[in-house]
């Protein structure tokens, strides 16, 4: 079946002050995004950051309160058929019928998807190693996840969406899992998503990032632009804000220096280069976790404030 | 063939430590002209790392003048040992190393030499800065 590939030049996902609230609770507020077609994004936050509440919207399972949200063009707004048809999920666990073959997952697939390709399940699934005929119940974790994946990329929708993968597998069925996943991605030009909060092994996998804490979007764009964008300073401890070359995000004292992660700001980096001061590039874990480190204070600012119009680019 | 590896945890971006790979595996002899490097996809599931990320890498040895692609058959290594490092960087280096042995038999750690050049570059600058 055809699968139309309008919307070529449309990113693959847009939200737009894209909010949602459960009674008083709001789980996302303010989520302004835009990730271009072909990125590999690791979403990245706490337990209860909203990673899923935004994946949902993605997805095309939850409304949203406020806002909208787009992939490849199409809104949140039109019939949920076309939506689910540009997006490959893989719930967290890995949701299958444990009494049914491989064989059977794979008919029920075809069944529900149009755009089902039986070529590629069947190949993926051989190239595995996995038997058509086993029971999913006979199946080890990593073997699970695997056939999960692989009924989300035999949709051939244009956008996957993985929401934590990984988190149940242990580790050598993590790395397998993640290698074949990025071995798949190959020449596709597929967007990926993949929700995290193992901050350590996404580094290779990503090249864009969003960071989500409290509700929150803290930080959004290509990986490498964020990382050339801050820096870890080393500073007398005396050092007050107004004098570092940029953004305080996170700041360390100890007796006699701070460390502190900057956002650069170039109208400020005239004064960068004082003596006594160490300035080395910013790590992805160390920029990461400074931004997850800022929130208590801003989210309970921002709580009570009606919602802000900043938007992290 | 040659393959990769990545340290998680070095603090380097992984795209340019595919790129030093090259570069040092050219120096030390384990990469020479014409060897090809493996595909993108033999990277990306070799060391499950995103293959925009070896594209970049690649594309940055190619403007180095250090690799260059062949349509269809893949990416080759162009540039000789020599061509890594002009010889004035190379007597630069063979100084720097004897200055690193001396200063590991003095019983100096990696962090303290780390230390010691950051505090000479820092005295450096405050000099040029009164001058």
């Amino acid at each position: 079946m055809a699968q139309d590939d309008a919307g070529g030049d449309a990113p693959a996902l847009r939200a737009d002050r894209l909010a949602k609230r459960y009674g008083k609770v709001w789980a996302l507020r303010d989520c302004t995004l835009e990730v271009p077609a072909g990125a590999i994004v690791g979403l990245v936050g706490p337990n209860g950051a909203g990673k899923t509440t935004l994946l949902e919207m993605v997805i095309g399972l939850l409304k949203p309160t406020e806002g909208q949200v787009s992939v490849f063009g199409v809104t949140s707004h039109a019939h949920v058929a076309a939506r689910l048809a540009r997006v490959g999920y893989l719930a967290q666990d890995h949701p299958l019928y444990r009494d049914f073959s491989v064989a059977d997952m794979f008919r029920l697939g075809r069944s529900m998807n149009p755009s089902w390709d039986q070529g590629v399940a069947e190949a993926r699934i051989d190239a595995l190693g996995i038997p058509l005929k086993r029971k999913v119940k006979a199946l080890s974790g990593g073997q699970q996840a695997q056939v999960s994946l692989t009924m989300a990329l035999a949709k051939r929708a244009p956008l996957l969406v993985l929401d934590e993968p990984v988190s149940s597998l242990d580790p050598v069925a993590r790395l397998e899992f993640m290698r074949d996943l990025m071995a798949s991605v190959v020449g596709t030009g597929l967007t990926v998503i993949i929700a995290s909060h193992v901050v350590s092994e996404l580094e290779r996998l990503c090249d864009w990032l969003v960071v989500l804490n409290g509700g929150r979007v803290q930080l959004a764009g290509p990986t490498d632009d964020l990382l050339t964008a801050h820096r870890l300073l080393i500073v007398p401890r005396a050092t007050p804000d107004a004098e570092l070359p940029g953004f305080p995000v996170h700041r360390t004292d100890s007796d006699r220096h701070s460390t502190v992660l900057v956002r650069i700001d170039l109208a400020r980096q005239a004064g960068q280069q004082r003596p006594g001061w160490q300035a080395d590039p910013a790590g992805f874990e160390q920029l990461v976790m400074a931004y997850l480190q800022r929130r208590p204070q801003t989210a309970a600012a921002e709580d009570t404030a009606p919602t802000a119009t900043e938007v992290t680019r | 063939m040659f393959r990769f590896r990545l340290d998680g945890s070095s603090g380097v971006p992984p795209y340019l430590q595919l790129v030093h790979q090259v570069r040092q595996s050219l120096l030390l002899g384990y990469l020479q002209e014409g060897d090809r490097l493996p595909t993108v996809k033999d990277v990306a599931s070799d060391l499950a790392i995103n293959p925009n990320t070896v594209v970049k890498a690649y594309r940055q040895l190619e403007h180095e003048g250090l690799a260059g692609g062949r349509p269809g058959q893949g990416t080759f290594i162009t540039a000789t040992a020599s061509e890594v490092l002009p010889e004035a960087q190379q007597a630069l280096r063979a100084s720097l190393e004897e200055w690193l042995r001396t200063a590991e038999q003095a019983g100096l750690s990696d962090e303290a030499v780390t230390a010691l050049i950051a505090a000479a570059r820092h005295d450096m600058r405050q000099e040029k800065e009164r001058v």
